[in-house]
């Protein structure tokens, strides 16, 4: 494929990805901080995001399978999943955190399992897609082009 | 004559340090980023390191950024340093305890490049503050031979400004 047709699908794919609410101001905010001396910072973030978060999933899963749930260290691990979605403009797990924290408020561990598997497809989903628009970026890039900005 | 000023951010999450690093790094700061509490305050106890601001979290396991600002305030030698609070919960009564206890400021995170740039007013303030203090250590001196009228003063303040 050749540059312009490639700069195109990424200008569309990014342009869905905040339509459809996957991804909110805060992550054009990083990609502002992105420049030539720091020209991977997003991939970086990002890359933070999805190790931190894969360690949370996996902490509320084994917090939740306990025979005693200890409903205020899910709160604690949602509480850090809530603020390093929102840091990354990861929009839709973002608002996963607030009825699950009710949950935990309620210390119903059935409602709870439910938010979690929910959480879990919202972040599946966004590392699909940000995955995807990273490899959009190094195909453009390997065929010699810039990444676009948008607006 | 830029002197770059030393900012201390201190976050226990890594993604918000790596955030703050690099909000704080361009509007060019030189900036330490640590993950406790605990490593602030050793951090700080080596004097000869300079911190000009401190920047915390305030959510942190062990020490909270409020129990951080209280030992800061606390400290004869930390004391006139100023220090911001963040925090991902906007809690009116978090924030009063905070800026009660002597924080310049509360920035809700996620911090945005337009907070960082609220800091600059309190570097300079606090700079000026301390040269003043400088200015007035050397007035009082046991030195009997030099005589402090206002020039001398003025000239003293102006060239500690200038070094």
């Amino acid at each position: 494929m050749e540059v312009g047709q490639l700069q195109r699908s990424f200008v569309e794919y990014m342009a869905s990805l905040f339509r459809e609410g996957f991804l909110d101001a805060q992550f054009s905010q990083l990609q502002q901080l992105q420049d030539d001396s720091n020209p991977d910072f997003v991939v970086e973030v990002v890359s933070l995001f999805f190790e931190d978060s894969e360690r949370l999933l996996n902490d509320l899963t084994m917090a939740l399978d306990q025979p005693n749930v200890d409903f205020k260290q899910v709160d604690a691990h949602v509480h850090q999943l809530k603020g390093s979605s929102s840091s990354v403009g990861a929009q839709r797990v973002k608002n996963c955190c607030a009825p699950f924290r009710n949950c935990c408020e309620e210390q119903n561990t059935e409602t709870c399992l439910r938010c979690l598997q929910q959480i879990k497809q919202e972040y599946l989903l966004v590392k699909n897609k940000l995955q995807t628009l990273f490899e959009l970026e190094q195909q453009i890039v390997a065929a010699g082009g810039a990444i676009p900005m948008l607006q | 004559m830029d002197t770059q000023f030393h900012v201390l951010a201190v976050d226990d999450s890594i993604i918000d340090r790596k955030l703050i690093e690099r909000l704080l790094k361009t509007s060019s700061y030189q900036v330490t980023v640590v993950d406790s509490g605990s490593k602030a305050l050793e951090f700080l106890e080596v004097r000869e390191v300079g911190v000009n601001l401190i920047i915390t979290d305030y959510s942190m396991p062990e020490m909270t950024g409020y129990d951080l600002l209280r030992k800061i305030k606390g400290s004869s030698y930390l004391k006139d340093i100023p220090v911001i609070i963040m925090s991902s919960e906007n809690v009116p009564s978090r924030i009063n305890r905070c800026l009660e206890e002597g924080a310049e400021e509360f920035f809700l995170k996620p911090v945005q490049q337009s907070d960082v740039n609220r800091i600059k007013p309190h570097l300079m303030r606090e700079k000026l503050n301390s040269l003043k203090r400088k200015a007035m250590v050397e007035c009082i001196s046991p030195d009997k031979t030099r005589k402090y009228s206002n020039n001398n003063l003025c000239s003293i303040f102006l060239q500690n400004i200038c070094e």
